[in-house]
């Protein structure tokens, strides 16, 4: 059997795991695929936290992504980090940096960590123009200063991580030369239509010729540029790209929220994709290895509309939560297909499902992106250009 | 690799089983390797403990002929520093 298939039935632990420690952010970034903002009453207490990391290390979860909301704005984060790195569990971290003051980032730094902390500061344009669009005003400030902090600090090789979209796409050299400044290494992921990124997809996703520039792009230059495997919908351009070209959701991927609820992946925080509660329902491992959404996952999919394309062996029908947030068949192509099913599908009846949670702040603070109050006046007719189009500051 | 060298697994690096074999991590490169055959696990394994390779190799009940591609999978992993030559491991 080839490993993709064991990939398929599903492993006895996850590769990567995502653990969102809180929903409260600092930040309102437009396309929050957590839809975060405030915080949850029932987030897991400190003791809860570690218990959590005690059975990942037993099930020997080598590593965990922490995001969220923003961690660092916990207040017992740091504890948590260095409890993890005590116990066998790698951290790597997401932050918008606001936290990353010269102690923190020469914390990193220092031997408590070992090198078992990576660091991933979220940043979506090269420019501060283009990332506050969707980041909010003063977002982009806040991620330099960060990284700033850390090479001063003598912390190597941090992650500099862009959410690919339609404003930035131009701007990839300027993003690699930017990582090459601060010694650090570039993250390109995909745009997912995910939590409040579905408010905002239609007009973030990048265009089909800008998909062609990006796979491009990776193909001439992306050989030390990370992609968390999230672009292998691209492989129908021709080669497939490095990486685990399958969706793994619920089968090496999955995601732990901040009330302990398990879901199949961070792009799926929604009822259809929740597999239990680590609190309720016996245990992370429990959840993992017996929840009847995961078997089901794990067990062979047809390719739908799919099966007849070329390029259905590397491609796969691309990622299940774009196809279910924008209200397509999860067995048929995905809505960024590059053979353009996509588009047609999109074109099609659909229904775009009703979120099933929400953490977004109830009144809006001046960290809120400007992009988010263009789209409550009527549409600005020169918005398709560019990205800052009826802006003024 | 020679079959009468000495190797061990390095230092930090763990091996998760799984139905396939095992998942081999590396705590400090971070690198992720699947190790895809039962057997080569038990080689991996008995490494550390037997005299050289190739009573590591006899250890797993690998036959004879099928010891270069183990070899090569071997050196794949000394390429990763999941398993070091001996002497530096105790070093
Ligand atoms: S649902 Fe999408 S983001 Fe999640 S594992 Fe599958 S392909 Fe990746
Ligand atoms: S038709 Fe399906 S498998 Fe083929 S390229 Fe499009 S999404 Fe991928």
């Amino acid at each position: 059997m080839k490993l993709i298939e064991h990939f398929e039935l599903g492993l006895d632990a996850p590769i990567c795991l995502t653990w969102e420690l809180t929903y409260a952010c600092n930040l309102e970034c437009a396309h929050c695929l957590s839809s975060s903002g405030r915080r949850d009453p029932r987030e897991l207490t400190t003791a809860q936290a570690e218990a959590v990391i005690d059975e990942l290390q037993r099930m020997q979860v080598f590593y965990v992504n922490i995001g969220g909301g923003e961690p660092t704005i916990r207040p017992d984060f740091w504890h948590l980090l260095e409890y993890a790195v005590n116990h066998q569990v790698g951290v790597k971290f997401s932050t918008n940096g606001v936290r990353l003051t010269p102690e923190r980032a020469a914390y990193l730094a220092s031997p408590a960590c070992g090198g078992y902390v990576d660091v991933q500061i979220s940043l979506d344009g090269a420019t501060a123009e283009v990332n506050d669009y969707v980041r909010g005003p003063g977002s982009f400030d806040t991620a330099i200063t960060a990284l700033q902090n850390l090479k001063d600090a003598g912390f190597t090789d941090a992650k500099i991580s862009v959410v690919c979209t339609r404003q930035n796409i131009g701007q990839l050299d300027e993003f690699k030369a930017l990582a090459d400044e601060y010694g650090a290494t570039l993250r390109l992921t995909r745009l997912r239509p995910s939590g409040r990124g579905a408010d905002v997809w239609d007009e973030l996703h990048p265009l089909p010729e800008q998909q062609k520039v990006l796979y491009d792009w990776l193909m001439a230059s992306g050989d030390n540029v990370l992609t968390g495997d999230s672009f292998f919908h691209l492989a129908a351009f021709g080669e497939a790209l490095p990486g685990l070209n399958l969706c793994g959701a619920g089968r090496v991927v999955c995601l732990i929220d901040p009330i302990g609820d398990v879901y199949a992946c961070p792009f799926a925080i929604h009822d259809n994709f929740l597999a239990g509660n680590l609190l309720r329902d016996g245990g992370f491992q429990e959840v993992w290895q017996t929840s009847p959404l995961f078997q089901d996952l794990r067990s062979p999919q047809t390719g739908g509309a799919c099966a007849k394309c070329d390029f259905y062996d590397s491609c796969r029908g691309g990622c299940m939560a774009a196809k279910f947030f924008t209200g397509l068949p999860l067995d048929g192509p995905d809505p960024e297909c590059v053979q353009g099913y996509g588009e047609m599908a999109l074109a099609g009846a659909r229904s775009v499902p009703a979120a099933s949670q929400d953490h977004s702040k109830a009144n809006p603070t001046r960290n809120q992106p400007v992009m988010l109050k263009l789209m409550t006046r009527p549409p600005v007719s020169d918005c398709a250009e560019s990205p800052l189009a009826g802006f003024v500051p | 690799m020679h079959l009468d060298e000495q190797w061990a697994l390095a230092p930090s690096v763990a091996l998760r089983p799984e139905p396939f074999g095992a998942l081999a991590y590396h705590f400090g490169n971070r690198k992720l390797i699947f190790l895809k055959r039962p057997e080569l696990v038990a080689v991996v394994r008995a490494l550390g403990e037997a005299d050289d390779v190739r009573a590591a190799l006899v250890a797993a009940g690998v036959p004879e002929a099928g010891w270069p591609s183990y070899l090569a999978a071997l050196e794949g992993l000394a390429a990763s520093d999941m398993i070091r030559a001996r002497q530096e491991v105790a070093a």
